[in-house]
């Protein structure tokens, strides 16, 4: 069984409906993609796949020994993040929250697991700095190593190299590929379609089609030769 | 010669302080004082952090209304009025900054002078008092009211004091969780928004205590200087929480002291005493680097 099965899904607000009947699933390795254009829903399908929102139609269904609340999250940074006086060691271990419940304080299993994921991004070393010093690509390593502490199973990605410089976009997405190989799941929305083609294995495509497959089922399909021949053509094109 | 002349100012104030230190009512004051700067302190970080530093004054305001509101009504315990009706609003505000009609910050400059006209109105339509300017100014300003506190509402201060404290300990790391980011946190199934409410009470409640101190127009200033300054100086959530508390204690340690040996207004001395510690920790925050290390 996968570890989320989206049924029938519709998404949207209040009573417009955005995207209807969406479905697709994500098992145990799988690395899926969402691509769309700006105001498809991919914002809405994130809220709604972790459960801050509750869809208008459908459901999502968790499996395969997923909690519900066991999706490690790397949001887009939020204007608050930016002056935020907290250290890099604060940040991670607030990712353990979840597993406290009402406990007040983290114990020395979740100080620990805290630690192993610094090390993991690489960013031990940072762990007494403070985060609104750090670059673009060491505060997604920070975010990264937090999502990581909330979950071994399933990481969803927002956009996680917007705004990052050419090479730090690369290591980034490297370091991605990386977790995905040791068995974690990954869901990355981007807009980055040269991207997802190459580190993805299924591709979700909102806009006014919706399309969920492999890569090579998505490559031959209508959308996917749009793509390629408006690359040849030399155009830009924005997921 | 000087330094004689100095000792002895010294010892002058000295024996000034200790004097008035014999009353009971100075000793209140500076207990009350102290638990009101610290407690608002400890959630001022939250609320400077959340982009909320507005909301003291709004809330301050609302208490404003509502005292003058029970005023009219001529209450004998006007904190069964103003404390239902400033929590009410607490939450109501910090519940609007998500996803309102009205944004935020729109909303609590909207409740905020709308409070304040009402209460002034209110208060002189039907005021029975014969020296009205007074009244609202020193509900506005402080009033001389800290300096006669009695002693069951120095242990009701002092006991919620405690509460507020210890709320602000045992969920600590919830508080920041929710404060660095709802979202995530909601997402690994923290209640974001029960701890969001949790706030808004507790802040109301710390502006119905602090009105009585610095007065409803200057609560806000207790609640984001020290967290200000103490952002300029640390990095890390916790220094900045401890920081700020201890800073805010002898800021309003320091006011309430120079306010009774010069004779001057208490709530307003206290804040300018923070002021001058927040334009101190600016300066050695510049030079040492501070924050930006």
């Amino acid at each position: 069984m996968a570890y989320i099965t989206v049924k029938n899904l519709s998404l949207g607000y209040e009573s417009q409906v955005i995207v209807r009947d969406l479905n697709f699933s994500v098992s145990k390795g799988d690395y899926l993609c969402i691509v769309g254009e700006n105001g498809s829903g991919k914002s809405t399908l994130i809220k709604t796949l972790l459960h801050l929102k509750e869809p208008l139609g459908g459901e999502i269904v968790s499996g395969d020994g997923l909690k519900k609340n066991e999706i490690g999250y790397l949001p887009q940074q939020t204007v608050v993040q930016r002056d935020f006086p907290a250290s890099v060691r604060e940040i991670v271990l607030s990712g353990c929250q979840g597993r406290c419940g009402i406990r007040p304080f983290y114990n020395k299993e979740e100080k620990r697991l805290a630690y192993k994921n610094m090390e993991r991004m690489g960013i031990a070393g940072l762990c007494n700095c403070s985060y609104r010093n750090l670059s673009g690509g060491q505060k997604q390593r920070v975010l990264l190593a937090r999502a990581l502490c909330a979950t071994g199973k399933v990481v969803l990605l927002d956009e996680p190299v917007a705004g990052l410089d050419p090479l730090v976009t690369a290591q980034m997405y490297d370091l991605i590929a990386e977790l995905n190989k040791e068995g974690i799941s990954i869901i990355m929305i981007s807009h980055d379609i040269d991207a997802a083609l190459k580190y993805a294995d299924h591709i979700l495509y909102m806009g006014e089609k919706v399309f969920f497959g492999t890569k090579e089922e998505f490559l031959k399909s209508e959308l996917g030769s749009v793509f390629e021949k408006s690359k040849r053509g030399g155009e830009c094109y924005h997921g | 010669m000087c330094l004689k002349k100095a000792k002895e100012a010294v010892n002058v104030i000295m024996d000034k302080l200790i004097l008035y230190l014999e009353y009971p009512f100075v000793r209140y004051a500076l207990i009350v004082g102290v638990l009101i700067a610290l407690c608002s302190s400890l959630l001022g970080v939250t609320l400077v952090l959340k982009r909320f530093s507005y909301i003291g004054d709004g809330l301050s305001h609302v208490a404003f209304g509502a005292m003058a509101v029970a005023s009219v009504l001529r209450f004998t315990d006007k904190m069964i009025l103003i404390l239902p009706v400033t929590v009410i609003s607490a939450v109501l505000l910090l519940k609007s900054g998500q996803d309102a009609k009205i944004k935020g910050d729109a909303a609590i400059a909207m409740i905020s002078v709308g409070a304040l006209a009402f209460g002034y109105l209110l208060m002189n339509i039907f005021s029975t008092s014969s020296n009205l300017t007074g009244d609202v100014c020193s509900t506005l300003f402080g009033s001389t009211s800290i300096l006669t506190l009695t002693r069951e509402e120095v242990a009701v201060c002092a006991a919620l004091s405690v509460v507020v404290v210890l709320i602000f300990v045992f969920f600590y790391n919830k508080i920041f969780a929710v404060t660095f980011d709802e979202d995530f946190s909601k997402a690994i199934g923290t209640r974001a928004n029960v701890y969001n409410l949790m706030i808004a009470v507790v802040i109301a409640v710390i502006i119905v205590l602090a009105m009585n101190l610095v007065g409803s127009l200057l609560i806000s200033a207790l609640v984001i200087f020290p967290a200000l300054s103490a952002m300029r100086l640390f990095n890390n959530f916790k220094a900045v929480t401890i920081f700020s508390a201890v800073l805010s204690v002898v800021c309003a340690t320091t006011g309430i002291v120079v306010a009774i040996l010069a004779g001057t207004p208490v709530g307003s001395t206290i804040v300018a005493v923070d002021v001058v510690a927040f334009f101190l920790c600016y300066a050695v925050g510049m030079i040492t680097g501070g924050a930006s290390k």
